[in-house]
């Protein structure tokens, strides 16, 4: 049972084979993606790895994450005794104690230490698993095999080192007791004649462990010790708020609908997800019981990637289909259709895995290449194409909301900033009521403003999202011919959507506008003393504000609405428990505004069930789609006297009456 | 076997007005669209190709610009697609347009295949007369069928149709030898939504214009001059002027409770 280095030499050889071609087989499937320039501002990326991933910053936005963080930081430091340990096996000449003592002893402490904080977490780590998993499907036997195999490391090297301890001569022990404690304790366990069996078990349990470690890691989840730390270097650095522009001129096929026209970026994703499950728990789609699980979406992709990886090297049509499969390595076309885009996912992953553009781009293909996607769209298409709306509006209507008030029409000699009013303010019943009130305040303010009136064609936005990248494509080509033709500089929106399509969209286009949203800008307006308040809206009564994923979570624009309605009602607004950025979405993003919702909960139900908890008169809201979702959630619940408003609608009360 | 599928690019009449002074179609800066009836017609064309095999030609009779209506049905998948456009076709009623439409299906027949049936929409929304299909059949002495909603079999072996004709308060259902003409209505499908990749083709592809020279009709039997239809005035009725009951915003049961009662005084309420 001693170490031997001619039995344990070939073990050695084939496991570091194994693990060679397992990383091998698993990057090169990374590279059959497609091109994607993820190598610009090298400085920056370095400097977010070392925060994301070595300091692990989202994985600590969670307190169970301190339990993360000290496994992570324990596996580092103890690549040092590892290493050892294997040359040690091969060559039993080298050790650590070749060391200047300065630095050995020290060492030694620190290994010894770190080793039982490592222990203490892994039971903790497991006892959580069992009791209360991350989520309910995380008591998976991988989760419980590598918990164990930590474990085992740990455990056979308290028992090589105590077993060491307990065959030293008496004057040693007090070197020992001070620069490796636990194993001291240890040591005080293992009677003297049994030292040399301890010893041995304890090394061949630790070789095995660490052997079967190494095999098993890049075949498992454990795959993300080595691939979350690139994907923190290699994340998007801006918001991922906008979805790559496709090309059409010669294409056959658009979006994605196999593994390998995913960028590399994207299927290194895959390699990155460690199954934490934090996305899942924040997705409003996976809340409320539809089949969409953003935690599944990417390891499907991974899934189908390994099954099809040796076609695809191939160039042979894989035999496991991306999208519309039921079970493992398959997307289902629920799922695809499932997402508001909302964000919170790639808000909530550690390791800034990107699931929202991969939805989009399976989208993009079933609309495109299959022309395949729920009915109720194609009336949304049919509208956006003919009349630029999505109701199929006539596009004269546009300026219908402002028919009992003089408004100018933009011209860049005359007015400052373009209103860009969005389909819903043109023609909502209900939206055009904030419309109305905006555009009294800025009235009110003296600020230089105009309106494209008819010629204002709808931003895109949701087509975007949903895929429908070709006719999006051609709205916003058209619209920024029209916003660079009248010289359109400064904008002003009511709605995150527009406000995020014109601000990061149409960048894209080469079009980079100042675009401010209605919140921000009033809220400017009252600071700066251009809007007065006479007293306080206080007839809203308590107020409770929701977060647009738009203006919030995917535009950071939290306090501006915040601060209006607090200047205007003279109280701080109520808070709900999921906010600001960890807020939930009111189920209309994406495109959902236009979808039916057949299964499961009602997204919009959810959240305006937990509006209710905080008691309050108002719902205030910054968005359109927010405020519909909002009005008819209410009624479902039969909670009429609650009313919504429009953070604009809030100030005007103070500010007109 | 051919099918064909008459198609018409109309103004999209909920933006057009009309001019008070001249009685005519302000349409000026109004997008044109596709008839809607005339996408269904198209729809089953399509839907036929894709059971039968047969190939699918799409015509239309119209201005130059009538082509990216064309455009959009090859961006469907129609095999081809024939433009009759000239200037003597201009301001044809249905008689004259009847008389093109038919000349260019009986090329159709004599050049491409033979023609085994023509769709159309049942009417177009500019127009709204319903007579052309009607004409064409007349004129090819083709067997029609009109205001049909369901195709329940197609025999092209044997060369007969069984239609349902969706008519009011009842349906028919008919069969017919072909070729044969068939009006269809809305009921009839759900037209499909074009891919990309046929939009990019049919961007590139080639729509044939068809003129005089090319179906060499009578001067007398196209056009102004072929039409004996003439419009004497063309008026929106006037609306009567509608009254705001109550206050709905603060009181919508009151405004509801208001409007039930002045339909129960009307009896328009069937209760």
């Amino acid at each position: 049972m001693t170490p031997n280095p001619t039995i344990f030499t070939p073990l050695l050889i084939v496991s570091l084979g194994v693990f060679a071609w397992s990383c091998w087989r698993r990057f090169s499937l990374v590279a059959l993606g497609t091109a994607e320039n993820r190598f610009d501002n090298i400085g920056t990326r370095v400097g977010e790895m070392l925060l994301y991933a070595f300091g692990q910053k989202r994985v600590l936005a969670k307190p169970f994450g301190v339990n993360h963080f000290v496994i992570f930081w324990s596996f580092i430091i103890l690549l040092v005794s590892n290493t050892e340990f294997l040359l040690h096996g091969v060559f039993p000449s080298i050790s650590l104690s070749l060391l200047p003592d300065g630095i050995y002893f020290p060492l030694l402490l620190v290994i010894d230490i770190v080793s039982l904080l490592a222990l203490v977490a892994v039971v903790i780590a497991g006892v959580r698993r069992i009791i209360a998993p991350p989520y309910p499907e995380g008591r998976t036997i991988e989760a419980f095999f590598i918990l164990a195999l930590i474990a085992t490391l740990m455990m056979a090297n308290f028992g090589i080192n105590g077993a060491r301890i307990s065959r030293l001569p008496e004057n040693y022990l007090a070197i020992a007791n001070t620069y490796m404690p636990v194993s001291s304790i240890v040591a005080g366990l293992v009677p003297r004649p049994a030292g040399a069996l301890v010893f041995g078990v304890s090394w061949w349990a630790h070789a095995i462990a660490l052997l079967m470690f190494m095999c098993y890691l890049p075949n498992s989840k454990h795959m993300h010790i080595l691939t979350a730390i690139p994907n923190c270097f290699f994340r998007r650095l801006e918001k991922p708020n906008t979805q790559p522009r496709e090309a059409f001129a010669g294409g056959s096929t658009f979006g994605v609908d196999q593994a390998d026209r995913f960028t590399w970026k994207d299927l290194l994703d895959s390699m990155a997800c460690t199954e934490c499950g934090r996305c899942q728990n924040v997705c409003p789609a996976a809340a409320t019981g539809k089949p969409l699980n953003p935690r599944a979406v990417v390891h499907d992709i991974k899934v189908n990637l390994l099954e099809n990886g040796t076609l695809l090297k191939k160039g042979a049509t894989p035999a496991k289909p991306l999208i519309g499969e039921e079970g493992e390595g398959s997307v289902s076309e629920e799922a695809i259709w499932g997402c508001t885009t909302c964000g919170a996912c790639m808000e909530a992953c550690p390791v800034f895995i990107e699931q929202m553009p991969k939805i989009v781009k399976m989208r993009r293909h079933l609309i495109e290449n299959e022309a395949r996607f729920p009915e109720e769209l194609l009336n949304l298409f049919e509208n956006m194409e003919g009349r630029s709306n999505p109701w199929g509006i006539a596009p004269s209507e546009r300026t219908k909301w402002c028919s009992q008030m003089e408004v100018k029409s933009f011209d860049k000699s005359t007015t400052e900033y373009l209103l860009f009013v969005g389909c819903a303010g043109s023609f909502d019943s209900r939206s055009k009521h904030v419309s109305v009130a905006l555009a009294q305040l800025l009235d009110k303010a003296g600020v230089s403003w105009g309106i494209l009136g008819k010629d204002e064609k709808c931003c895109g936005d949701s087509l975007r999202r949903l895929g429908n990248e070709y006719v999006f494509d051609r709205m916003a080509k058209e619209n920024v011919r029209v916003f660079t033709e009248r010289g359109v500089k400064k904008v002003i929106t009511q709605c995150p959507h527009c406000f995020s399509t014109l601000k990061n969209d149409y960048r894209q286009y080469g079009l980079d506008l100042e675009v401010v949203h209605h919140t921000e800008f009033l809220r400017n307006l009252v600071q700066d003393g251009y809007l007065k308040l006479n007293g306080t809206s206080s007839e809203l009564g308590a107020t409770v504000f929701h977060d647009s994923c738009y203006l919030g979570r995917h535009n950071d624009v939290y306090d501006a609405p915040r601060e209006v309605i607090e200047l205007a009602t003279g109280a701080v607004p109520a808070e709900m428990g999921r906010n600001r950025a960890n807020a939930f979405c009111c189920g209309a993003g994406g495109g959902r505004m236009w979808m039916e919702e057949h299964i499961g909960e009602r997204i919009n139900l959810n959240r305006v069930k937990e509006a209710l908890e905080e008691k309050p008169d108002t719902i205030c809201v910054s968005c359109p789609y927010c405020l519909t979702m909002f009005e008819d959630g209410l009624k479902d619940v039969k909670a009429d006297g609650v009313k919504v408003r429009d953070v604009a609608e809030v100030l005007a009360e103070a500010v007109l009456k | 076997m051919l099918v064909v599928a008459c198609i018409k690019q109309v103004p999209d009449t909920t933006q057009v007005q009309i001019d008070p002074v001249t009685n005519t179609l302000v349409r000026e800066g109004i997008p044109f669209i596709v008839n809607p009836y005339d996408t269904h017609a198209l729809e089953e064309a399509l839907r036929l190709k894709d059971r039968f095999g047969c190939k699918v030609a799409a015509i239309s009779m119209g201005p130059p610009n009538a082509e990216a209506t064309l455009r959009k049905a090859l961006a469907l998948g129609v095999d081809m697609a024939i433009l009759l456009s000239d200037r003597v076709f201009g301001g044809a009623d249905t008689l004259a347009t009847s008389n093109v439409l038919a000349a260019a299906i009986r090329k159709l027949n004599a050049e491409v295949d033979e023609v085994g049936l023509v769709l159309c929409g049942k009417q177009t929304i500019d127009g709204d007369t319903a007579q052309v299909g009607p004409g064409i059949a007349t004129r090819l002495a083709y067997h029609q069928l009109t205001l049909v909603d369901r195709i329940d079999s197609l025999d092209v072996v044997g060369k007969r149709i069984r239609v349902s004709r969706k008519l009011e308060g009842r349906h028919e259902i008919v069969e017919a030898p072909l070729p044969a003409m068939l009006t269809v209505v809305r009921e009839l499908n759900r037209p499909r939504y074009p891919r990309v990749p046929m939009r990019l083709a049919a961007a590139d592809a080639q729509v044939s214009v068809w003129d005089n020279r090319v179906l060499m009709l009578d001067e007398q039997s196209i056009g102004l001059k072929g039409s004996p239809t003439w419009v004497s005035k063309i008026f929106s009725p006037e609306r009567a002027k509608g009254e705001i009951i109550g206050d709905g915003y603060a009181d919508p049961a009151g405004s509801a409770a208001i409007l039930i009662d002045k339909l129960l005084a009307k009896d328009m309420l069937p209760l």
